[in-house]
């Protein structure tokens, strides 16, 4: 386990989130949504808290964490990318797509680049079937991504061009 | 109260409205086999997942099959509870079962007494026609408790009885598909979890996943061990279960059998724990007495409810979950304690062996008493009070080992001295016996004058949550009991807010007290055998001649020649323990 301490300021946000569903041990999956939508992941330290602001047992909350594969106790990188591996995309060549992300950054799917810039994950199906394969940065959507794309849609996340990528 | 009509295999049954179909079926005799389900009945102990899918029938009218242990009897419903279509979904559902599960059958702890063994026999599997992925898990090893999860089948008992039962909350489902275990939060060891070691998940584990660590092997190699004096301590809920592991009905007494295994086992002195049960009331029973007067004289800084500290599950229990209330508790050691620090001073003297050289082992229908002896201020120097504890479970295992006929041998007695013990000591065995014998010792010395009856039968029963108030010559005493640590834990959130009406309050955290320990022989869920098991050891109390702990003549004399007087400098050191906070 990190053995990590968290923050007044950030078991402050996780109360506030509890208090906000009543507390009610019912609520955990809102919690836990709501809490990783603000700090971006859901380590130990962070679910002990949520236990027992909820009252139920860690065991429980660690449960439904390792249950949905959209809950992560590895935090993504500061730009989070998802390759769709939903049917359309799969068909018309996300694995490529996924293969060369890899190869790339030179990291597997949950993981995240040692400076912590980029993470890696699948996802199923954004919706945007007509543009597959589809991969998001964020909240950007590229669409008709072929393998040779890839380096160029990284190099805009890349030191400097930042900015310019956010605005675009 | 609206009855429901329906038939099963043909046979018309009336049911009330909300009955299962399961229990429709039994109750016209229909043993519908299962494996997942369980229920205590009067405990409100239930599991019923509907996960295994080994009790499926068949619903006329209805497409797929329906599990009888969470499907509600409706009216004009026809059942089939053994068609060629249900009987080859249950061996299905079996076999793929086992296509997970690793097999050794021959060299598993749990063979003999295994629910998915029995039911592979039962639905006569010959063959596994389903081969895949085996699961593959680390084993978990603690100081009481062994976790072999690639047995584990997912009935969910041991989290029901976790959860819901003893509100610990170490266990629970984790990862998806293939990939779910049931494991402690973050997949961590029991050791580093708030674990209590009550062992009540190894109690209801249909298979070998959850079993407890066995000592045998130790306790054997220290018998033949020339240079060793071994002696043997008993438990007083042991006596009241061991025969059930030999065939005898459930609620056999068997004490005097038990001690004549326990001989020709080799043990050099046995002796029995309800020895220092006895000494426990007279340290716990002052202690209850001091902290009374001293409130009733006005002393603000006076702690009660007293609570007793005999459980070690229970002890763990508050240490992690209430450590605010770490001062409240009585600071008696438990009786298994107390008898091993007695045994390696004041007997070790007497029969002049060094305490290296005496070993103590214990028969405990518990777990948690492995860990128990296990904690360090539990030893001098490294050598541990008690060097090994035994389940009631493992002793049966000794004594077949020694190829002993248990149930031909003749009765016999305990040694002398640590082996005499009054009626109060024995129903330390049951749920309300430890608040019951010290009401017993507490009322004459509190007023002087003896007992105008011996049995409270206002403190007995198998309610988890009961209360009494006795009468102390005019001083009303309000007694608690809890037994379950979900029980346990309402008390307690009743003390923290300040508003416990009780100057007493005894806890124990198996249902049942001691005679539903977690080392106890399985009951597969028969709640039936706990009250024989409790019936026996009222029985057991009746028929002693002395039945106040305070008139234990061995207890007067170590008192005499050894400790001075209850609560004594010396006493304190022996006999009392401090708490941890574990939070």
């Amino acid at each position: 386990m990190p053995g990590i301490k968290l923050s007044e300021k950030t078991i402050g946000i996780i109360q506030q989130i509890c208090s906000d569903f009543r507390n009610e041990g019912s609520e955990l999956i809102n919690v836990l949504h709501q809490t990783q939508g603000k700090l971006g992941y859901l380590p130990a330290e962070v679910q002990e808290v949520i236990a027992k602001e909820l009252n139920i047992s860690v065991a429980k909350v660690y449960g439904v964490v390792t249950f949905y594969s959209f809950f992560t106790m590895i935090p993504m990188g500061e730009h989070p990318i998802s390759i769709c591996m939903g049917t359309a995309c799969y068909v018309r060549g996300s694995e490529q797509v996924l293969a060369e992300f890899k190869r790339q950054l030179s990291i597997e799917v949950g993981q995240s680049t040692p400076d912590n810039k980029f993470s890696l994950n699948c996802l199923r199906c954004v919706g945007a079937c007509g543009l597959a394969p589809v991969v998001m940065v964020g909240d950007k959507v590229y669409g008709r991504v072929s393998p040779q794309m890839v380096k160029n849609i990284i190099s805009e996340y890349k030191e400097g061009c930042a900015s310019e990528a956010k605005s675009a | 109260m609206e009855m429901i009509n329906l038939t099963i295999d043909h046979k018309p049954v009336v049911v009330r409205k909300g009955t299962t179909v399961l229990k429709a079926a039994s109750s016209i005799g229909i043993d519908i086999p299962t494996l997942c389900y369980m229920k205590l009945d009067d405990m409100n102990i239930e599991n019923k997942p509907g996960g295994c899918r080994v009790c499926v029938v068949e619903v006329k009218g209805r497409r797929n099959l329906a599990p009888a242990c969470c499907t509600e009897a409706t009216e004009g419903m026809e059942i089939s509870t053994h068609t060629i279509r249900v009987v080859n979904a249950r061996r299905t559902v079996v076999e793929l079962i086992l296509s997970d599960h690793p097999a050794d059958c021959l060299i598993c702890a749990k063979s003999g007494n295994c629910e998915l063994q029995d039911m592979a026999h039962h639905l006569g599997i010959r063959q596994i026609h389903y081969e895949g992925a085996k699961s593959m898990y680390r084993e978990d090893t603690s100081p009481a408790i062994i976790r072999d999860i690639n047995k584990c089948i997912m009935c969910r008992r041991c989290e029901t009885m976790c959860n819901d039962v003893q509100t610990v909350g170490v266990l629970s489902a984790i990862n998806r598909g293939f990939n779910a275990v049931v494991a402690p939060a973050f997949e961590m060891n029991l050791d580093h979890s708030v674990c209590t070691y009550c062992g009540q998940c190894v109690a209801v584990c249909p298979t070998g996943a959850l079993t407890e660590v066995d000592q045998t092997g130790a306790v054997i190699r220290a018998l033949s061990d020339p240079t060793k004096t071994v002696i043997v301590q008993t438990a007083p809920a042991v006596r009241a279960a061991l025969g059930e592991e030999f065939g005898m009905p459930a609620g056999t007494l068997v004490t005097g059998k038990m001690v004549a295994a326990l001989r020709r086992l080799g043990f050099d002195y046995v002796f029995d724990t309800d020895f220092a049960a006895d000494l426990t009331i007279l340290e716990e029973g002052t202690e209850l007495l001091n902290r009374l007067s001293a409130f009733m004289e006005g002393d603000k800084n006076v702690k009660l409810p007293i609570l007793t500290s005999c459980c070690p599950a229970w002890v763990k229990f508050f240490e992690h979950s209430f450590p605010e209330l770490k001062d409240i508790p009585s600071t008696a050691r438990s009786p298994q304690q107390m008898f091993g620090s007695i045994a390696k001073t004041y007997f070790a003297d007497k029969i002049n062996v060094k305490r290296e050289n005496l070993v103590v082992v214990s028969i405990m229908p518990c777990l948690a008493k492995k860990y128990e002896s296990s904690r360090p201020e539990f030893s001098v120097n490294g050598n541990p009070d008690v060097d090994y504890a035994l389940t009631t479970r493992e002793l049966a295992h000794l004594i077949n080992l020694g190829n002993i006929e248990f149930k031909s041998l003749p009765n016999e007695e305990f040694d002398a001295p640590l082996g005499e013990s009054t009626g109060a000591a024995v129903i330390f065995g049951t749920t309300g016996g430890v608040i019951e014998a010290a009401v017993r010792t507490a009322y004459e010395i509190f007023t002087g004058k003896p007992l105008p009856r011996i049995d409270f039968e206002e403190l007995r029963g198998m309610d988890g949550l009961r209360k009494a108030t006795i009468d102390f010559n005019g001083t009303p005493i309000h007694i608690g009991i809890a037994h379950g640590l979900g029980n346990a834990r309402k008390l307690l959130e009743d003390i923290q807010a300040g508003h416990s009406e009780f100057h007493a309050i005894e806890i124990m955290s198996c249902p049942g007290g001691c005679i539903g320990g977690g080392g106890q022989p399985y009951h597969h869920g028969n709640a039936e055998i706990l009250k024989k098991r409790q019936r026996a050891i009222y029985s057991e109390d009746r028929n002693k001649i002395l039945r106040k702990s305070h008139e234990n003549p061995y207890i007067v004399k170590l008192y005499e020649e050894f400790l001075g007087a209850p609560m004594s400098e010396k006493a304190h050191h022996l006999l009392h323990t401090k708490y941890f906070d574990r939070s």
